[in-house]
């Protein structure tokens, strides 16, 4: 039920979200405001139309965008508003009342879920994709399975060669998102500290940060010495993925739609809707269209994996 | 009609004198506003953490070292290219190539400065970063070289168009009278021309190293971003990460008034307080130069 691994965002991102949150309810007042006097004798069918508040994670925040956006083209009677804030915003926000869905990129810790109860909600959880980060080296490095040990320790800069890890006498060349990618906090959280809240550990300065998706395959397609991450669904097939295992006594997983969805495939999170209570009404509809192919597909065109 | 000339007069001069000292009211504007957003940050983290060697902001660690490094060497291994090339090139557009050829050449070089830095970077990134790693043999091609290289690309324009346009305006009797001496053309370029261009060819190189230690996208892409001290000679062969760059990538998701957003504005304060430097010391030496020639000549 519960995913091997669970995030929880660090205070920067939460302020630095939430100030970005409080930037664009700003602007929003604005347009309403401007769209007020504009139109004060507009077609009103206020009535008809119901508003469905859906907030949470900052990883989620353009799948749902894109869902809001394809499903709001199709159901003009329902209208989906869209924030970030982090996982844990939009949790308190369902706890509160001030959101019909909450979107988390972690299930729900059992304080959040005794609150909620308090509250008199019974949070009900619903998968609505996964995501996965693959390792990716150069299709010429004979390097094809790496257990998440080696890998933290490749990334903290105590393994600098890829002899020490059964390849050619090479440099490792270590590349990374930039400090603002939610992949980036994942990684770091997951991988280099191997999910234990009281590690200190940080990426070995000699560390490459690429402003962007491209920057890293670029690098990772010409340069044998490169090794990367990214989501799975940013992966061409001219770069190699690696195996990845658990410990040295695991299995090493490729990242497939399959190994992701049955959860063998050690990093990859799952990621979750919360109503409250069993959905009725136009959020039970919307749910069941997430869930459907038509959204599904956006969740593959996202770089996630769908779930179905 | 007199008085209504002077009156058009007076508007027409003010206006001049306003755009005049609205340059200087920008630059002290700007100033102020880069300390009212930086200046917290030295309140806010322990001075010995400023100047730490760890640049990791997302877990509070605020080392500018790295950064001012990273910033130094790619700009100083841009000068060192940008500069020969540049008055090399100056001087035979404006000495010694042919009039025809020197019609081409001009609008050319100054073509290449209107190259947009991200196309330069992109190309830097796809092919000039892999050439360099196997022809060097460095373990990766996103190195402060490939950056020193693009930005002496981009800095060669301004240096060239500049120092070309002060050597043109030596007066022609300078070269006659020296050839007339019986100096061979390479002591009358050398000996003569340059140096009575010397602040015109200074202006040039400051305006150079200018346009590369402002330059972000360029270094952005093809630098690598790793925030290493570079302390040691191969520094230059490895990634390095310049404060333009960390400004760039950084700026634009970090939260209002945080820690991080006043130590990005002091990494700026950092940026102006070098390019004023930069500044100063050229319009220093170009003042002690005229002090001399006017010396010289009374």
């Amino acid at each position: 039920m519960f995913p091997p691994y669970t995030t929880v965002h660090p205070a920067s991102a939460e302020t630095h979200l939430y100030d970005r949150l409080r930037r664009f309810i700003g602007l929003l007042a604005v347009l309403f405001f401007l769209a007020a006097c504009a139109a004060p004798s507009g077609p009103a069918t206020p009535e008809q139309i119901t508003t469905v508040e859906n907030k949470g994670s900052d990883t989620m925040v353009n799948l749902a965008l894109a869902w809001a956006e394809a499903y709001g083209a199709e159901h003009p009677d329902v209208r989906l508003s869209v924030t970030g804030g982090g996982s844990g915003t939009g949790l308190a926000a369902l706890i509160n009342n001030t959101a019909d869905i909450a979107n988390a990129s972690r299930a729900i810790k059992a304080e959040e879920r005794a609150s909620a109860e308090a509250n008199g909600i019974d949070p009900t959880e619903f998968i609505v994709a996964r995501d996965a980060i693959a390792i990716i080296v150069n299709p010429h490095n004979p390097v094809n399975q790496l257990t998440l040990p080696q890998l933290a320790a490749i990334y903290s800069g105590q393994i600098t060669n890829w002899r020490e890890v059964g390849g050619e006498n090479r440099p490792i060349v270590l590349l990374s998102r930039e400090t603002n990618s939610g992949t980036h906090v994942y990684f770091l959280e997951n991988v280099l500290r191997l999910g234990k809240t009281d590690d200190k550990t940080l990426f070995s300065p000699d560390t490459l940060l690429m402003p962007s998706s491209e920057g890293i395959s670029a690098e990772v397609r010409q340069n044998p010495n490169a090794i990367g991450y990214d989501g799975l669904g940013y992966v061409t097939a001219d770069m190699k993925t690696i195996a990845v295992a658990k410990d040295a006594n695991s299995r090493y997983v490729l990242p497939t739609i399959a190994t992701v969805n049955d959860q063998t495939y050690p990093i990859a999170r799952d990621l979750y809707l919360y109503t409250r209570g069993e959905p009725t009404g136009a959020i039970r509809d919307y749910l069941d269209w997430v869930l459907g192919p038509e959204a599904q597909k956006i969740v593959a065109r996202l770089g996630f994996v769908p779930v179905r | 009609m007199k008085p209504k000339r002077n009156w058009l007069e007076l508007i027409v001069e003010s206006l001049i004198r306003a755009t005049g000292y609205s340059a200087i009211l920008f630059v002290a504007l700007i100033l102020i506003f880069l300390l009212r957003e930086g200046l917290p940050a030295l309140a806010e983290v322990k001075l010995g953490d400023l100047f730490s060697a760890r640049w990791y902001p997302i877990e509070e660690h605020f080392g500018l070292l790295p950064l001012i490094g990273g910033s130094l060497i790619v700009t100083l291994g841009a000068a060192l290219i940008a500069v020969p090339f540049g008055l090399a090139t100056a001087i035979f557009i404006a000495e010694i190539a042919p009039r025809w050829a020197r019609e081409v050449l001009k609008p050319l070089v100054e073509i290449l400065g209107g190259l947009p830095s991200v196309v330069l970077g992109f190309l830097g990134m796809v092919a000039l970063a892999p050439f360099l790693r196997t022809t060097l043999n460095t373990p990766t091609g996103l190195t402060a070289f490939t950056g020193s290289l693009l930005l002496a690309g981009m800095a060669l324009p301004t240096l060239v168009s500049v120092a070309e346009d002060a050597l043109d305006a030596v007066p022609k009797g300078y070269r006659d009278a020296a050839l007339a001496l019986g100096a061979t053309k390479w002591q009358t370029i050398w000996r003569v021309t340059v140096p009575a261009a010397r602040s015109g060819v200074l202006t040039a190189i400051m305006l150079g190293i200018g346009r590369a230690i402002g330059e972000t996208m360029t270094v952005m892409m093809v630098t690598g971003n790793a925030a290493r001290l570079p302390v040691t000679l191969n520094s230059f062969f490895l990634p390095v990460r310049t404060m333009t760059a960390t400004i760039a990538a950084e700026m634009g998701e970090v939260a209002n008034g945080s820690v991080h957003y006043h130590v990005l504005f002091t990494i700026g304060i950092v940026l102006f307080l070098i390019s004023f430097i930069v500044n100063l010391a050229a319009s220093a030496v170009v003042f002690q130069q005229r002090k001399r020639a006017e010396r010289l000549l009374s």
